[in-house]
């Protein structure tokens, strides 16, 4: 019984591994190769199967008039953007979620239970539901075509992941911990920053990486909120995809956009598997 | 100067947390709360440290409105029922984060510090995280960050509650010590619990609560030899007193048949009907006694719980023993009827066998 578990087991991450990596390695082989290798066939052992080549990479340096992709400044747009719409959602969605997660709201009707599911009802509907009203807002507001624009917008989607998962997280937190640092001498802000905080990094971590992956890979806002001025990576990708942009470029580009969310996922794996908050209470 | 409460109210749904509950705690003395779980016993120490404001009442400390007062300037101490510590510092970080938050000089913290955990036995242990150590010693760590605070008003809310039996006495008897040498004459220490033993072995004055009304207020050994009422019997003995639906008749106690010579404190009372209160420890197996059938039988430690039935009447009998019973065997008890309580109809203490009354 055990070895038939055991067996299965391995089987299925097995066959679950190659099916995620495969297509990272088609693109990393495909990376390296040149014209001809590309049109013989599927190779993927360099040197034996095919010659391989840097022209791929080379180009994601290059100028545009010089035969270059032209994704630097996307990417650098899709970063700056990403980065600063995560780092203020996580800000303003770890204060309401402790607002929310220890003090009692009440406006008719309307508790904190139903506030906090306000907020994740922004999620709740398609994204094309948003686009014309998001559209019409921020050409009032002359912020079409522009990062801040596109910033405004994602931490209207980004804002409410952190603060559905920071009120979970904070729930589980003992509201004993805050009563504590109270008695013990601190203010409310002191006991928020002093005790609860320095106990919710998993949860700010694990927020975080929601709304970075969530905001890095978003494509039909970019899309749709941008024309000219502005270029997020996403949308550049795909536009390579559509132009005569080679394949071995196409790759190598494709790489370096998930290169980002690579290195998240190997610090949140790093993090989360500390285990930080046991002990808390028992 | 003393710890004064009148008529504190605090009703946040439709029963009554606390219920007009006044006092008056004086400086260098222990306080129990005794009372069931849900009696209130938590609300009134988290009022008292600012966690809660009651709806209505008033209290004073040190000629200030305590009430006015927020929780981080009231300098008290708290220790809760679950064992509540800062899980982001290690042991020293965590008795040292009160002082380090009045700002004190290191060099003071430190020597206060490492006092203070010898005191609770944890020497040694100034770097271990607090998820590595055991409850009891979790326990220990939050003593150690209440005591070395110095603070004026020290709380403990069923401390011992969470560990196992053995730590339970050991801690208890640290908190005797503790208690007894370190408590300074200006400090007030509210310790609650459920166990009466726990009350009575502390030793201080009682206070007995349910529902969130204050029951009774005295000495511990007063309320255990004079509970005012049927409710302040009962939450002051464990297992429970029995209580008896009976007769007293021209110096007869009569129940379910059952006819004894009623003792010189019951012998001249004015009613007739009454419950009597008697303590399990107070009926006693005998040959010559009335016969009763087991319901059930625990054994507890050393000790063998009966709960026996005749007729209506349940009664449960503690014997100092290991024994074995079958279910609906027969025994036959005896009632010490010298240390029989008598409360009248309405629950008020008619005649205790130390010549308590409140009627």
């Amino acid at each position: 019984m055990g070895k038939i578990y055991t067996f299965l087991k391995y089987f299925f991450i097995t066959v679950w591994t190659v099916f995620v990596v495969a297509p990272f390695l088609w693109a990393l082989t495909t990376s390296f190769k040149d014209f001809n290798s590309v049109n013989g066939g599927a190779t993927y052992i360099p040197w034996v199967d095919f010659e391989p080549k840097l022209e791929g990479w080379k180009v994601l340096i290059k100028s545009p008039a010089n035969g270059g992709v032209d994704i630097i400044e996307p990417y650098f747009n899709s970063l700056f953007v990403t980065c600063t719409a995560s780092l203020i959602s996580i800000v303003l969605g770890t204060l309401s979620a402790y607002a929310l997660s220890r003090y009692t709201f009440k406006a008719g009707f309307v508790k904190n239970n139903d506030i906090t599911f306000f907020f994740i009802s922004q999620r709740i509907m398609p994204p094309i539901v948003l686009s014309i009203p998001f559209f019409l807002f921020l050409g009032s507001i002359n912020l079409l075509d522009s990062l801040i624009g596109l910033i405004v917008v994602y931490i209207v989607l980004l804002m409410p992941i952190a603060v559905w998962i920071m009120v979970d997280f904070f729930n589980k937190v003992p509201r004993e911990i805050d009563e504590t640092a109270l008695i013990d001498g601190c203010n409310p802000y002191q006991a928020f920053f002093k005790v609860v905080l320095p106990n919710s990094i998993p949860g700010l971590i694990v927020a975080g990486m929601f709304c970075i992956i969530f905001g890095w890979i978003d494509f039909f806002f970019a899309f749709i909120l941008t024309f000219t001025e502005v270029q997020l990576l996403p949308v550049k990708i795909v536009a390579l995809n559509s132009s005569i942009t080679p394949w071995w470029s196409l790759s190598a580009s494709a790489l370096v956009s998930v290169a980002p969310l690579i290195v998240v996922a190997f610090i949140v794996e790093r993090y989360l598997s500390k285990g930080n908050l046991s002990g808390a209470i028992k | 100067m003393n710890l004064v409460a009148e008529n504190l109210n605090y009703k946040p749904d439709d029963q009554f947390h606390l219920n007009e509950v006044s006092f008056n705690f004086k400086k260098g003395n222990i306080y129990t709360i005794l009372g069931r779980t849900l009696s209130g016993k938590t609300t009134l120490l988290k009022t008292i440290a600012g966690l809660l404001t009651p709806d209505s009442g008033s209290m004073k400390f040190e000629d200030r409105d305590f009430l006015k007062v927020p929780v981080w300037e009231r300098n008290i101490a708290m220790v809760y029922q679950q064992f509540i510590n800062y899980p982001h510092l290690n042991v020293y970080e965590n008795v040292a984060f009160p002082l380090k938050q009045r700002k004190i000089d290191n060099h003071e913290i430190n020597d206060v510090v490492l006092k203070s955990l010898k005191s609770v036995g944890l020497e040694g242990y100034e770097n271990r995280k607090i998820q590595e150590l055991s409850g009891g010693q979790q326990q220990r760590v939050s003593l150690a960050r209440s005591l070395v605070k110095n603070a004026k008003i020290l709380l403990l809310d069923e401390p011992l509650v969470n560990l196992d039996y053995k730590l339970r006495e050991q801690l208890r008897e640290e908190f005797k010590n503790i208690f007894s040498q370190g408590l300074s004459e200006e400090s007030i220490v509210i310790f609650s619990t459920t166990d009466p033993r726990e009350a009575m072995e502390l030793n201080g004055e009682v206070i007995a609560i349910d529902e969130g009304k204050v029951l009774q207020v005295g000495p511990a050994k007063e309320i255990f030899e004079n509970p005012k009422t049927l409710k302040v019997a009962e939450i002051s003995n464990d297992p429970p007193m029995n209580i008896l639906n009976a007769n007293i008749d021209s110096n007869k106690i009569k129940f379910e048949g059952i006819e004894i010579d009623a003792p010189n404190h019951l012998s001249n009372l004015k009613d007739k009907n009454f419950n009597l209160g008697i303590r399990a420890s107070d009926i006693l197996l005998s040959d010559s006694g009335f016969e009763f059938e087991v319901e059930l039988a625990e054994i507890s430690g050393s000790e063998t719980l009966l709960h026996l039935k005749r007729g209506d009447v349940k009664i449960i009998t503690s014997i100092e023993e290991v024994m074995n019973f079958n279910i609906n065997d027969k025994v036959k008890i005896n009632f010490d009827t010298k240390k029989v309580y008598a409360f009248n109809e309405s629950g008020i203490l008619a005649s205790s066998p130390f010549g308590g009354s409140y009627v």
